[in-house]
């Protein structure tokens, strides 16, 4: 092959960076964007543009480029389509070789693709809508302390979802207090409770009284009721090393699960922390604040399903997913396809659930998707439907606000969930069959009696500001 | 606002010991136990009974009642080692299982003879 000579300037990216006949590599990364560019730049360029941002590229030739072979190092924007219903802007499908990118480093990809080139004024807004991470990436990660199955090994439920709690208010209760709600629910019939996002260590309730107070509380719970305990203790601290010691707290303290934010901690720390869960056995509950200002805006971001694989790669054992009933953002089709993501080895592409690609996670482990907010008693039949088995579902106001305290909420709930599981199992439609399945369970539940009568009226109907892209003019 | 009912929860108190999946609906009828048996049997999974006295009722290993079902789909033959079991251990709490070979779990798992708890 001719050795290529060095001409100086800048040249048109899609003469580099746009390759329509690629053909797609097994180990390639794949990445779908949504591109809104600039009035004036054509599909290609701004594709090509995005492809080489993101990769090898600058904005002007460099010298330095001849020494090394950018054919093989360089992403490629290999294809072009239509957005359904939206001509404002295109997708944009990007492939870049795997050896682009640091072994196990989720940090490292993300740094790539959504860099510096979401800043990048020839597109007026870009969002990351799917990433295809294959197997021998994949093979490189760590993933879930756990996963699924062995969670349930771990804590002995079968056969239904897990049932939690977010204990309320969020900010403000002394530890000994803390503790009081966290008791009441577990001896109720919750599996977990959870320390809310925002509790770290703040001067009202400083983290070694919290998981002391509330240990004691899943101590008694598991002797009172003979079932297995949980409560989320919130490690997310202001640095690695302090984050490390409370997570060494509260494994002397025998706590079987801690808590991270992943976003808001960060990829390096979810990373080292899950990595901590597997060698020290504790399960690792992961929340996602901030994810709703990277996934919201339906032209600029990442796509929450880019987020969810992710942290399947970075490791957890639980991520909140949305419920698409509560009070939470959430279209239906678009959470089931996450929740596979979470959930399922090989989910294939399916542009009806906002999939771009097949995803094969060979053997790695599962995550719970936890569907928490806004939810109550007479959401359990939709919420049983939805997610199956393999869920956490977390009744925060929906247990905390029942009229007869925490316990008979937890009791509530949980007589709901196993009587709209018996139903299914029995092959009855619970969704259609919900008021009835639950008035039946209420005739030996007045916890559940009650609380039916308090949420009847609760509804959250606000339209869905993102939506999967479909031709809808 | 109604009148707040104390709820009825007590280490004292043997009758507040729960077994997981279902122990907070009312006992099964024997109609209601076959209804879960052909689930585990639609699901493709394997049956199994297993039984413990109450008082061991948080270990992880329960005594295996023989062996489970491999591949039985007669849900008549499978209530018929669960009564066989319940009647050699009346006083003990006896599971019925679904091992899912997939998963390499339990599909479900669930006490279908309530021992007397302690």
């Amino acid at each position: 092959m001719a050795a290529k000579t060095y001409s100086a300037g800048v040249k048109e990216y899609r003469q580099t960076y746009w390759e329509p006949n690629y053909t797609v590599q097994d180990t390639d990364i794949l990445a779908c964007f949504k591109i809104t560019p600039q009035p004036g730049v054509d599909r290609e360029e701004a594709a090509a543009a995005v492809a080489a941002e993101s990769s090898t590229g600058t904005w002007t030739t460099v010298w330095t480029d001849l020494l090394t072979d950018l054919d093989y190092y360089k992403g490629r924007a290999y294809h072009i389509e239509d957005v359904p219903g939206d001509d404002t802007c295109f997708y944009a499908f990007i492939a870049y070789p795997i050896d682009l990118f640091e072994e196990g480093s989720v940090v490292n990809v993300f740094t790539s693709l959504v860099g510096n080139v979401f800043g990048f004024k020839a597109i007026r807004a870009l969002r990351l809508e799917d990433v295809r991470f294959p197997i021998a990436f994949v093979k490189t990660c760590g993933g879930p302390p756990y996963g699924i199955q062995a969670e349930r090994d771990k804590l002995n439920k079968y056969g239904r979802a897990l049932l939690g709690c977010t204990i309320k208010p969020k900010l403000g209760l002394s530890a000994k207090n803390y503790g009081r709600a966290v008791y009441e629910c577990l001896r109720g019939g919750l599996d977990l409770t959870k320390d809310d996002e925002n509790i770290n260590s703040q001067p009202f309730m400083r983290w070694r009284q919290r998981f002391e107070f509330v240990m004691e509380a899943i101590h008694k719970a598991e002797r009172e009721t003979g079932e297995r305990k949980g409560h989320y203790l919130n490690v997310t601290a202001p640095t690695p090393e302090e984050m490390y010691k409370r997570a060494e707290f509260a494994k002397e303290l025998g706590a079987p699960i801690i808590m991270h934010d992943y976003l808001t901690g960060g990829f390096t720390a979810n990373t080292g922390l899950a990595n901590w869960c597997r060698n020290n056995c504790r399960l690792l509950h992961v929340h996602r604040a901030m994810h709703a200002v990277l996934h919201r805006n339906p032209h600029h971001g990442i796509h929450f399903r880019v987020l969810a694989k992710a942290l399947r790669l970075s490791g957890g054992d639980h991520l909140h997913s949305g419920t698409v009933v509560g009070k939470l953002e959430g279209d239906r089709e678009a959470t089931l396809g996450w929740i596979d993501i979470m959930r399922e080895s090989y989910i294939k592409e399916d542009r009806n659930r906002g999939i771009f690609f097949d995803q094969d996670w060979g053997s790695m482990p599962g995550v719970f998707p936890v569907a928490s907010g806004g939810i109550h008693v007479w959401h359990m039949p939709a919420l049983v439907a939805i997610f199956g088995d393999d869920a956490c579902l977390q009744f925060g106001g929906g247990t905390l606000g029942h009229p007869w305290g925490n316990a008979a909420g937890a009791a509530a709930n949980r007589v709901a969930l196993e009587a709209c599981v018996e139903a299914r199992n029995q092959g009855v439609q619970i969704e259609k069959e919900g008021k009835a399945i639950l008035t039946n369970a209420a005739k030996n539940s007045p916890e559940l009696k009650v609380a039916m009568e308090t949420w009847k009226e609760i509804k959250f109907e606000f339209d869905t500001v993102d939506k999967l892209d479909v031709a809808h003019k | 606002m109604s009148e707040v009912i104390d709820y009825r929860s007590r280490l004292s108190d043997p009758t507040s010991r729960k077994f997981e999946t279902f122990s907070y609906l009312p006992a099964m009828s024997e109609e209601q136990i076959k209804k879960q048996v052909e689930y585990i049997v639609s699901k493709g999974w394997n049956p199994a009974i297993e039984h413990t006295e109450p008082e061991y009722l948080m270990s992880n290993y329960w005594y295996m009642w023989k062996l489970p079902m491999f591949g039985e789909t007669d849900v008549n033959r499978i209530l018929k080692e669960a009564e066989a079991c319940h009647k050699a251990n009346p006083n003990n709490h006896i599971r019925l299982i679904g091992y899912d070979n997939f998963s390499q779990s339990q599909g479900t798992s669930m006490v279908i003879y309530r021992g007397k708890t302690v």
